[in-house]
């Protein structure tokens, strides 16, 4: 555990000797890497790298192969973790028939909402203020991507996995998700965050962790390419 | 009632799939038509006469609504397997279990309920028996969330497959079976003057059953699907 030397607490979310195969074929890993509160990560690797199935063995949905995860220095487990994550799939998990809000006002009921925020400021603080009564169906995939996000932020939680946050944005989406990173780091949350690479990452990101396909599967990954920008 | 707890996340998930069905208030009229055109298909092939249609009545109202849900049975978590929403679902901080039995809920009330309405109407266009008139909707108001609970499990374990259309139907006709023969066998049993409690009350028992298994299969089913 060389992070947990510059930390007291245990790491928020810690992998070890994670890995990921499909039908005997390797996926990702193994790969160690910790994730402490405050802190932002940016995962990147080529299309079909693992990222997204990375995501889903953290989130819990996947069980990996190999290595274990820790939450806050416990084994991780749905229980433990669902109180405190906030998702971001590729699918989005928004129901195109319903309008905007009414996505929010169901998310905010199922997870709960962020104190000082309601579904109508979370809309606003995307950059969608007055799309609020408007049907998802009729909104643009940026628009779409941007209530989404609305969604996590809303969610009282302090662990974001976002998956490709920066698909489909202008270049004003991609400033907004790196504001809201930024204010969750400086709010002491932390966020697991995977991107192919084409869009140039502008500020606020410490640490990155670069997922290759690495046939042989056996190479530690995660340890070796992180670059400490700190 | 505080939100983010489990109450507020059932009510939540009700309101949701309630104004849905509610967006696509159409959709919910194909299983009835189906349910219609299936009975009617009945006379023309056999011929109206009373004395050849009476004694299959309940049986065809049975099936005709047996099938009509089985169309309806593939909506049930395809729309939220697609969208992510699933996803959600599953990492609330809820017992998913519950959410489900919600979701089964509302299936059961905008597909099954109105097809119970329609059975008196069903049973008259096949000369039921008068004597049947009111047994036949209770029968099928026992029988149908017993197959939407059955159906919901099957659901579950096909969602991740494509075209699982033809599977589904594979999968859940055998199961539907014992219940097809309780409930339609109560009211063959009252048409003929016999006793017909016992089968309603073994109806009555399953439901209970599955009422606390079914959502918990699903759970498992679903966690296999989206993994």
């Amino acid at each position: 555990m060389p992070e947990s030397r510059f930390h007291e607490r245990p790491a928020l979310l810690q992998a070890r000797g994670l890995a990921f195969a499909r039908n005997e074929e390797p996926i990702f890993g193994p790969l160690d890497f910790a994730l402490h509160a405050g802190e932002v990560v940016l995962m990147e690797g080529d299309n079909g790298a693992g990222k997204t199935t990375l995501l889903r063995v953290l989130a819990g949905l996947i069980a990996p192969s190999q290595g274990e995860i820790f939450l806050n220095g416990e084994p991780l487990t749905l229980a433990r973790l669902s109180p405190q994550l906030a998702l971001l799939s590729h699918q989005g998990g928004l129901k195109h028939d319903l309008t905007a809000l009414e996505n929010l006002r169901f998310a905010a009921g199922l997870h709960g909402q962020r104190r000082g925020l309601s579904p109508v400021s979370a809309l606003a603080a995307v950059g969608l203020d007055g799309f609020g009564e408007v049907p998802v169906r009729q909104l643009s995939a940026g628009q779409k991507k941007r209530v989404a996000l609305a969604r996590v932020l809303l969610a009282p939680v302090g662990l974001w996995l976002l998956d490709e946050p920066y698909a489909n944005l202008d270049r004003s989406g991609i400033e907004l998700v790196n504001r809201l990173l930024e204010r969750h780091a400086h709010e002491g949350g932390a966020a697991l965050i995977t991107s192919h690479g084409a869009y140039a990452y502008t500020s606020g990101t410490p640490r990155r962790i670069a997922l290759r396909p690495d046939p042989a599967g056996t190479e530690s990954q995660g340890d070796t390419i992180v670059e400490n920008t700190r | 009632m505080r939100p983010g707890s489990t109450r507020a996340a059932c009510l939540a998930l009700l309101r949701r799939d309630l104004l849905l069905v509610w967006r696509r208030r159409g959709d919910t009229l194909t299983p009835l038509l189906f349910a219609l055109i299936v009975v009617a298909l009945f006379p023309l092939a056999i011929g109206a006469q009373m004395e050849t249609l009476r004694p299959i009545a309940v049986g065809v109202v049975f099936v005709a609504t047996l099938l009509a849900g089985l169309l309806a049975l593939d909506s049930l978590f395809r729309g939220d397997y697609e969208d992510g929403s699933l996803e959600q679902l599953v990492v609330s901080p809820h017992p998913l279990a519950l959410l489900l039995a919600c979701k089964i809920a509302v299936h059961w009330l905008t597909t099954a309920l109105p097809l119970i309405a329609l059975s008196p109407l069903l049973g008259e266009l096949l000369f039921l028996d008068p004597a049947l008139r009111g047994l036949l909707p209770l029968a099928l108001a026992l029988t149908t969330p017993l197959l939407s609970l059955i159906g919901a499990v099957c659901v579950a374990l096909t969602v991740g497959m494509q075209r699982s259309g033809m599977l589904l139907a594979l999968l859940v006709l055998p199961l539907y079976v014992p219940v097809l023969i309780f409930g339609a066998g109560a009211c063959n049993a009252a048409q003929m003057g016999l006793p017909y409690l016992a089968p309603l009350l073994w109806l009555a028992a399953g439901l209970v059953l599955a009422l606390v298994l079914a959502p918990l299969a699903c759970a498992a089913a679903l966690r296999i699907s989206t993994s």
